[in-house]
């Protein structure tokens, strides 16, 4: 491997890691203040790409409309599915709410098959994202370096909101102890909603940039990137915004590295991460930087 | 109701149902005999599941992972080596997969049996997460299982799977399989075994001081809860004939977990009869995504509709009826004598 | 010191991060003796017990029962050694009756297994029938011989108590810890209690140690006390002593308790 495709490699896996990393914000947050994996969040991110495509092909809007539309009406549904399917359950034993989330996940993936059809689409790629860049021996697609950058700015925007605003306060408070914060008066229904609101958002913004990455679109295309990026929030700590982030781009980055030099174990892709799931949750469940949680007898 | 009254009324029941079988065998068309068989696969999976999520309290979600694995076992053991000769085109079957032949009940026996080999050594690690978390990780396990199916072409003939699998399972012996799984959890769940099962999903806490090891207990009940799926799976194989690793997704542990929540979890009583209502629903419902033709004129399907349907009914089982149909209440024959003499009684005789 | 302690704890400490909710508690109960662990709120008292039944382990010191160092066993292992104990927020097995609460009792000492059980051996058979019995009569014990049917979380309050201890009777210990056992009770219950618990002591020759807020009982009936508070013992003695000890005093100023005695 020469040094040239070292590097290209590690931009892959750079770009896939953030696009991780946007998910498993999501991921991360909603467990942070709910204790509940959002199994719904994988199909928020599908979404996020699906309603860009309906936006270009059927309303004729200008791309830059759609995308930004796309993103408000997805980051919309993310709050109706909290308020619908797991408010209602805050006080029932967690599991159920889980399920809940199971059946929504269900439910979403099979009304986009019913409503676009289970064959893949194309999707629109702007000219400008498709002639290589060269640097020095590299050539990258300007895509490659578009997502992390993009998704850097993303990410600063959303530290400035959890760590330099009133509703971030509130996130931070809620996730530390849900049950004080409603008695100091902190408006905790509206403040999970925004959660579930900026995280379907990133979560939305990652799907419509993997969707140029990957230019493919099908109903089901949320599982696998969505149960990974999980996997990175894990890995990462669940519950902490930074481990989400350091854990999301250290699995692209993985991923993309280990088929790279063992090509052999190509078809092995996905099962690294579930098996990196499993070793973590025996070795540290709390992850790279996650706190314990005591339990009581 | 005598233990003694009890088991003849078991016993007659049985003896009905196999008339009802061998009835049904000569006057049903073959979609309702596919039915029928349905049931009786879904009922052993329900149970599976429920033994280790209701009874036990183990959230697992690899249930589609024991059912591969029962699933392969059985049907490598029931094609004939001239069969499997034909079959692996992507690379040659190992030599003991090539050879390996064994008579229909030994080779269900045998998938069960694998699929628990795996229940234990995958409990061991992952069945002291709590909760969700080992919702999760049995998720990855599953999914861990289709990838080996697709990877391992000399085994599993990967991506392209079996087609032909010899249909030995035919009502008698699935049903015979169901009353057989029906026995073994009855019997478990009335016996202290049972009651501890059941105490290890009400406090755990409180079990340990108790002196029981629960870590132990946890492994047993998914160890027989992998069993009965990996059963369920041999069985699936044989019935449909063909198995891929495309056939072994979470879609299959949801239906599952689907009757078990609908039934009640808790409830064996409920699982059986969700194990019916669903099946005869998921077939209902799909005609919704087949066209239906009126004359020359055709109403087109709407493909991904039954999932719609089905997974809106799961949400609303979930909000409104979370005990699902019977809770963890169970039939028994006293009750049932209970309410013929409260009908009797009041018609005056 | 007792030359004949069933438990004894030297040194025993628990810190939790940067808290050290006990400290230094070294204590030695004599063989069939009733005795008391005192101390305010958050002294550290379910700590104790905590430690002593292996749910926490020590970060210092030791548990000896019968001799032997127990310190660190995981709880199931505990009680088949013969520890067995109540909890301060009742924890029964709620969806399951009465009966079978206490039948899971019965479970650590039973000798057929789930497979007896699956193919109806009549050694399976007779042992539960004879579990059934057993378990009855601890109902009998405990006055819920008629509430056998009725599922444990549809109890009143003071009947889910006695359902704790006859649960913990089924599992045959030599030492029984009960945390607040008279949680709850009015006077008539209180002095029915400590019949109680002394009648249990003789006729299941057991050692008792208790969690109590309630004075009346633990001077009523405890031979010998411990008094905890912020996780230190700063008193321990016969229950004369107890009450006139100024530390003590001085620990319970505020809490009206004191006055019962």
């Amino acid at each position: 491997m020469t040094g040239a495709m070292f590097v290209q490699h590690a931009l892959n896996g750079l770009t896939l890691g953030s696009l991780y990393a946007l998910i498993a914000i999501g991921y991360t947050m909603v467990y942070g203040i709910l204790r509940l994996i959002n199994f719904a969040h994988s199909e928020i991110f599908m979404l996020g790409a699906y309603f860009v495509l309906w936006g270009i092909t059927l309303l004729y809007l200008p791309w830059f409309v759609a995308i930004v539309g796309a993103i408000l009406i997805t980051a919309a549904i993310g709050i109706l599915v909290d308020r619908v399917a797991y408010r209602p359950l805050r006080d029932a034993p967690r599991i159920s709410a889980l399920i809940s989330a199971i059946g929504v996940s269900f439910f979403l993936q099979n009304l986009t098959i019913v409503a676009f059809g289970a064959i893949p689409r194309e999707v629109y790629r702007p000219a400008w994202l498709e002639n290589p860049i060269l640097m020095g021996e590299v050539r990258v697609l300007p895509l490659t370096l578009f997502v992390p950058a993009l998704s850097f700015l993303l990410m600063l925007g959303l530290v400035w909101i959890v760590y330099r605003t009133k509703p971030g306060l509130g996130m931070r408070a809620i996730s530390k102890d849900i049950e004080t914060s409603y008695i100091m008066g902190v408006p905790v229904n509206r403040i999970i909603s925004l959660t579930f609101g900026i995280g379907s958002a990133l979560a939305a913004a990652s799907g419509i940039m993997w969707a140029l990455r990957y230019p493919q679109l099908q109903p089901v295309m949320g599982s696998i990137p969505g149960f990974k990026a999980f996997i990175a929030a894990v890995f990462g700590g669940i519950g902490s915004i930074p481990g989400a982030v350091v854990g999301g781009i250290m699995l692209g980055v993985i991923e993309i590295m280990a088929v790279a030099f063992f090509p052999d174990l190509a078809g092995y892709r996905d099962a690294f991460a579930f098996i990196l799931l499993i070793v973590i949750l025996l070795i540290k469940p709390t992850g790279l930087m996650g706190a314990r949680l005591e339990d009581k007898v | 109701m005598g233990a003694k009254t009890n088991a003849v009324l078991n016993i007659l029941a049985a003896a009905v149902l196999g008339l009802f079988l061998w009835w049904a065998e000569g006057h049903l068309d073959g979609y309702m005999i596919q039915i029928l068989n349905l049931i009786a696969v879904n009922i052993i999976l329900a149970l599976s599941l429920n033994l280790i999520y209701g009874f036990t309290g183990l959230f697992s979600l690899g249930h589609a992972g024991f059912m591969a694995i029962g699933a392969y076992v059985c049907s490598i053991l029931i094609l004939a080596p001239e069969q499997k000769e034909m079959l692996f085109i992507l690379e040659p079957a190992y030599d003991w997969v090539q050879s390996a032949q064994a008579p229909f009940f030994v080779a269900v026996m045998a998938g069960g049996l694998t699929a628990a080999l795996f229940g234990v050594l995958v409990g061991i690690p992952l069945l002291r997460l709590g909760d969700d978390y080992l919702g999760m990780a049995t998720l990855g396990f599953a999914e861990i299982v289709r990838v080996l199916a697709i990877n391992l072409p000399r085994v599993t003939n990967g991506a392209l799977g079996f087609k032909g699998i010899p249909d030995h399972a035919n009502l008698w012996w699935n049903f015979g399989w169901c009353l057989l799984t029906l026995f073994v959890v009855i019997r478990l769940i009335r016996s202290n075994s049972g009651n501890v099962f059941k105490a290890i999903r009400d406090d755990e806490t409180a079990a340990k001081a108790m002196g029981i090891d629960v870590f132990r207990h946890k492994l047993l009940s998914f160890a027989i809860g992998a069993f009965f799926a990996g059963v369920g799976g041999a069985l699936l194989g044989s019935l449909v004939a063909t198995i891929d690793p495309k056939m072994f997704t979470f879609v299959l542990t949801f239906n599952v977990l689907m009757i078990v929540v609908t039934g009640g979890l808790g409830s064996i009583t409920g699982s059986v009869l969700a194990g019916i209502a669903i099946t005869v629903l998921l077939e209902w419902l799909r005609f919704v995504e087949n066209p239906v033709y009126f004359g020359d004129w055709e109403l087109p399907g709407i493909p991904g509709m039954r999932m719609v349907v089905f997974s809106l009914a799961l949400i609303f089982i979930i909000l409104f009826r979370r005990e699902g149909f019977m809770g963890k209440r169970e039939f028994s024959w006293g009750w049932a004598a209970g309410r013929f003499l409260k009908k009797a009684d009041r018609h005056g005789i | 010191m007792a030359s004949d302690a069933v438990l004894e704890t030297q040194g025993l400490t628990m810190r939790f991060g940067g808290l050290t909710a006990v400290k230094n508690f070294s204590a030695a109960i004599p063989r069939g003796s009733i005795v008391g662990l005192i101390g305010p709120n958050g002294a550290g008292k379910t700590t104790c017990f905590n430690m002593i039944t292996g749910f926490y382990k020590p970060s210092e010191g030791q548990v000896l029962f019968n001799g032997a160092d127990i310190t660190g066993t995981p709880p199931h292992r505990v009680c088949r050694s013969g520890i067995a104990r109540t909890f301060q927020n009742i924890r029964l097995f709620g969806n399951e009756t009465v009966l079978e609460n206490v039948m899971i009792g019965c479970h650590l000492r039973q000798k057929t297994g789930w497979w007896q059980a699956v193919l109806c051996l009549p050694s399976n058979r007779r042992e539960e029938r004879a579990i059934a019995e057993r378990s009855r009569e601890l109902l009998k014990v405990v006055g819920l011989q008629e509430l056998a049917g009725e599922q444990a979380n549809s109890l009143p309050y003071g009947a889910q108590r006695r359902l704790e201890i006859a649960r913990a009777l089924a599992t045959r210990p030599a030492f029984l810890l009960l945390d607040e056992p008279a949680a709850g009770m009015n006077p008539n219950e209180t002095q029915e209690l400590m019949g109680f618990i002394r009648e249990i002591r003789r006729s299941f020759d057991l050692t008792i140690l208790l969690i109590e807020h309630d004075m009346k009982v633990v001077m009523g009936i405890c031979e010998h006390i411990w008094v905890l508070d912020y996780g230190e013992m700063i008193a321990a003695g016969p229950p004369e002593a107890i009450q006139s000890d100024p530390k003590v005093i001085k620990a319970y100023l505020g809490e009206e308790a004191l006055t019962h005695a």
